[in-house]
C-alpha cells in the first residue's frame, strides 16, 4: 500500500512532461553539484544550520532541499545535530544581539576545518534589519564568512547552485582525502 | 454589569481606542480575571499602556488606553496569567513598569542591545545577567538545558527541562534571542518600508502579517481596496495556509519517527510554492500584499497553476490522511500526547489549530471576518482532545477547507484593479487577520507625511508558546520535539 501511495503522489508531479525551463536548469545544476561532490569530496558534507535571528523565511527554503524534488542528500550533503559533527555552518538572518554568543560558541565547536555560508539577504549585512538595537550585522561581523548565498530567501535552487560554488571555490582538492580527517570525528 | 460596549460608548469602528482611568483599568482586570473577557494583546508606547479587548457573548472589541506618563501601570498579570510575558515584553521595551506583577524578570531584553527601553526613553544597557528560571522542587529532580540553538533546522530558543526519569514535571522557556527590533525600526519609517519590516516579523507567515499591515493601513487612511487585490491577498493566505499545514503534518509524523509523511507532505508542500510562484512570482509570496492592494497580479498562467495544484492535492489528500489514520504505530504516538486542557485553551485565548484542537472555535475569518471572507461559506473545524493527533487532525481539515475557499475564490475572481492610491493622514489603525498559526493583531499609527508613528503586532504565539510548557507536563523528554512541533510556535513573530 506504501509503494503504492508514493507511486501515486511521485509517480504523476515529479515525471511531468515538458518540464519549465527552470526544472531543466535545476537538472543540470544537480548534476553538476553531484560530479563536483564526487570530485572534490570523495565522502559526505555535513552541514549544520544555525538561525542567528532569520525571520524562518531562509529556513523554510532550506528545508525544502531535503524534500524530493531537491534531495540534498543524494550529493552526499546532509544535515547534521551538532556543530561537532560539521564540517560546513549555514548561518541565517541578520545575527541578533541575543544570538551572537550562540553563534560564536556553535562556530568555536565546529571542527577544523570548517566553512561558513552565510544564507539570505540579512545574513550579509543585516539586511532590513541593519542598525536595530537587537542587530549586531550580518554573520561576517561575528564569524568569518566563505560564501554568501543572496536572496529573500533564496531558492532551495539557488541554495544547491550556492552550495555548488562553494565545492568549487573554496574546498581544497585534497582533503578530500585524508583519511585522519573522518577518524577525528 | 457593566459591559465593554458601556466603556467604549456607540461607535460603529471594530476597534474604537478610548482612554480610561484607573478604576476601569482595574475592572477590566476583573473580567480578565473572571474570563469574561478575552485579552487580545496589551502593548505599550511613552506614557501609555493599551489593552486590546473581546467581550465573550456579546463579541465587542475595542482597546483601553491607560496613562502611564508617571512611569507604571497596575499590573494585569497578577490574576490574568496570558498577561505576564505581555507586561515583562512592554518593560523591556517602553521601560514601563507592571505595578506588583508577579513576574518581574526581563523578557525579551538579554542585557545585550545597544540600548534599553528602545521604545521609550533609551538608556544605557546593564549588560548580561543571569537569568533565573522558576525554581522547582522535590526529590530526585534533574534538569536538561537545551538551546537556544537545537538539533534541527529550526528557530532558536532555550528550553529547561526539569525531569523525574525520563518524566517531564516543569517546562520553562526561555525566549528573546531572535528580537530583531522590528516595532522600533518601524516607528519613523516610511510607509513601503515599514510594510517590508512586517513581512518578516515571521517568514512563515508573510502574506497574513502583511495582510494585517495593510488592513490597519488601510482603516487608519480609510483607503478603499480594490474587489480583485482583496480576493487575490485572500487567495494567498490561503495558499499560505495550505503550504504550512502539509509541512508540518509531514514533520510532526516525522518527529515521531515516521518520515515517509513527511516525504509525502514535503512533495505537496513544494507544489504549493512553486504553485505561488508561478501565480505570484514569490514562493513564499512576501511582499505581494502591500497596503492599498497587492503588489502583482495573478501571472496570466496563475489561475491554471493553482487549479492543476488543487487537483493534485485531490488525488494525494485521501492517501496521505489514510497513511495518518492506518498507521498504528504513528498513533501511538500521537494520541494522549501532548494534551491541551479545554480551560487551559481557554484562559489564554489559544487562536488556531492549538485552541480549535482543544474546543476554543475561534477564527478570525468567522467571527471579526474582512473582505472577501464576509461573503465565503466554510466551516471552523473543531475537536476536544486537545493532544498530539487532534492538532494534526484540525491541520488536515483546514487543508480541505482552504482548499474549498481557494476553489470559490477562483471562480468569483473579480476583473478590475488591484491597487489603490493610500493618501497618508496623521490617525490609527487596527485590524485583525487569521494566519494559519492563529490571529494576528496589528495595532499602528500614521503620521500625516506617510511614515509610521507606531506599530505593534502581535503573533499568535504569544499565547501558545505557554501552553507548550503545560501541554508537555507528565510526558516523556522524548516526546517533546512531537508535541513542540504539534504546537510549531513561531520564535521570530513572538520575539519580533
Ligand atoms: S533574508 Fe529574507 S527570508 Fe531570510 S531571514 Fe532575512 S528576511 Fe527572512
Amino acid at each position: 500500500m506504501r509503494k503504492l501511495l508514493l507511486k501515486s503522489i511521485f509517480g504523476g508531479p515529479l515525471t511531468e512532461r515538458a518540464p519549465a525551463a527552470d526544472k531543466r536548469a535545476l537538472a543540470e545544476l544537480a548534476e553538476k553539484v553531484q560530479a563536483t561532490a564526487r570530485r572534490r569530496l570523495g565522502r559526505s558534507l555535513s552541514i549544520r544550520q544555525v538561525d542567528a535571528g532569520s525571520c524562518n523565511g531562509c529556513e523554510l527554503e532550506i528545508h525544502a532541499l531535503n524534500n524530493a524534488f531537491y534531495d540534498l542528500e543524494r550529493f552526499g550533503f546532509h544535515f547534521v545535530a551538532s556543530p561537532r559533527h560539521a564540517d560546513v555552518l549555514l548561518v541565517t538572518g541578520p545575527v541578533t544581539a541575543n544570538m551572537r554568543e550562540a553563534l560564536e560558541r556553535t562556530y568555536a565547536a565546529t571542527p577544523d576545518p570548517k566553512w561558513v555560508v552565510a544564507v539570505g539577504g540579512c545574513a550579509l549585512d543585516g539586511g532590513l534589519f541593519a542598525g536595530s538595537h537587537g542587530v549586531v550585522g550580518g554573520v561576517s561581523a561575528v564569524v568569518p564568512v566563505d560564501l554568501h548565498i543572496p536572496g529573500c530567501p533564496p531558492s532551495p535552487q539557488d541554495l544547491l547552485a550556492g552550495l555548488l560554488a562553494l565545492m568549487k571555490r573554496r574546498l581544497p582538492r585534497s582533503r578530500a582525502a585524508k583519511p585522519e580527517d573522518s577518524g577525528a570525528r | 454589569m457593566i459591559t465593554l460596549s458601556d466603556i467604549i460608548g456607540d461607535t460603529d469602528r471594530r476597534w474604537p481606542r478610548v482612554e480610561v482611568t484607573q478604576d476601569v483599568w482595574e475592572f477590566a482586570r476583573t473580567q480578565l480575571a473572571e474570563r469574561k473577557w478575552d485579552l487580545i494583546a496589551h502593548w505599550g508606547e511613552p506614557g501609555a499602556v493599551h489593552l486590546a479587548l473581546r467581550e465573550h457573548g456579546s463579541g465587542t472589541t475595542g482597546i483601553l488606553s491607560l496613562d502611564a506618563s508617571r512611569g507604571s501601570f497596575p499590573s494585569l498579570g497578577r490574576d490574568c496569567l496570558p498577561a505576564r510575558r505581555l507586561e515583562r515584553a512592554i518593560s523591556d521595551v517602553v521601560g514601563l513598569v507592571p505595578d506588583e506583577a508577579p513576574d518581574t524578570r526581563p523578557w525579551l531584553d538579554h542585557g545585550r542591545w545597544t540600548v534599553r527601553h528602545p521604545q521609550g526613553t533609551p538608556e544605557q544597557p546593564a549588560g548580561p545577567q543571569r537569568y533565573e528560571f522558576l525554581p522547582v522542587e522535590g526529590e530526585s529532580l534533574h534538569q536538561i538545558p537545551v538551546g537556544p540553538v537545537h538539533a534541527g533546522i529550526i528557530e532558536p530558543g532555550h528550553f529547561r527541562f526539569t525531569c523525574s526519569g525520563e518524566t517531564v514535571v516543569r517546562l520553562e522557556a526561555r525566549l528573546g534571542y531572535v528580537h530583531k527590533g522590528i516595532e522600533a525600526l518601524i516607528a519613523g519609517a516610511p510607509l513601503e518600508h515599514a510594510a517590508k519590516l512586517a513581512a518578516r516579523t515571521s517568514g512563515d507567515t508573510t502574506v497574513a502579517y502583511s495582510t494585517a499591515f495593510a488592513l490597519a493601513v488601510e482603516t487608519a487612511c480609510a483607503a478603499e481596496v480594490p474587489a480583485r487585490a482583496l480576493y487575490l491577498r485572500a487567495i494567498m493566505l490561503e495558499l499560505e495556509r495550505i503550504a504550512n499545514h502539509f509541512g508540518d503534518v509531514g514533520a510532526i509524523c516525522n518527529d515521531a519517527a515516521f518520515s515517509l509523511m513527511l516525504a509525502n507532505c514535503g512533495v505537496v508542500r513544494e507544489q504549493v510554492l512553486r504553485a505561488a510562484h508561478a501565480a505570484f512570482g514569490h514562493r513564499l509570496m512576501m511582499d505581494r500584499v502591500i497596503p492599498g492592494g497587492v503588489a502583482t497580479d495573478l501571472a496570466p498562467t496563475g489561475q491554471r497553476e493553482i487549479e492543476k495544484l488543487l487537483k493534485k492535492i485531490r488525488k494525494a489528500f485521501p492517501a496521505i490522511v489514510a497513511l495518518y489514520e492506518d498507521t498504528a504505530s504513528l498513533q501511538d504516538r500521537t494520541v494522549r500526547t501532548g494534551m491541551l486542557r479545554h480551560d487551559l485553551a481557554m484562559e489564554f485565548g489559544a487562536g488556531g489549530f492549538i485552541g480549535r484542537a482543544s474546543g476554543r472555535s475561534f477564527d478570525t475569518r468567522k467571527v471579526l471576518p474582512w473582505a472577501p471572507y464576509d461573503t465565503l461559506s466554510f466551516e471552523t473545524p473543531l475537536l476536544q482532545r486537545g493532544d498530539v493527533d487532534a492538532r494534526i487532525r484540525i491541520r488536515i481539515a483546514e487543508i480541505e477547507q482552504s482548499c474549498a475557499l481557494l476553489r470559490q475564490l477562483l471562480d468569483t475572481l473579480p476583473s478590475g484593479p488591484i491597487l489603490s492610491e493610500v493618501v497618508p493622514r496623521a490617525a490609527e489603525g487596527t485590524a485583525m487577520v487569521e494566519g494559519f498559526r492563529g490571529d494576528i493583531f496589528v495595532w499602528l499609527r500614521v503620521n500625516g507625511d506617510g511614515s509610521l508613528a507606531r506599530c505593534h503586532l502581535r503573533d499568535p504565539s504569544w499565547f501558545q508558546w505557554p501552553l507548550l510548557e503545560a501541554a508537555i507536563d507528565g510526558n516523556i523528554v522524548a516526546d517533546f520535539p512531537l508535541c513542540n512541533k504539534s504546537f510549531n510556535c513561531s520564535y521570530s513573530g513572538h520575539d519580533l
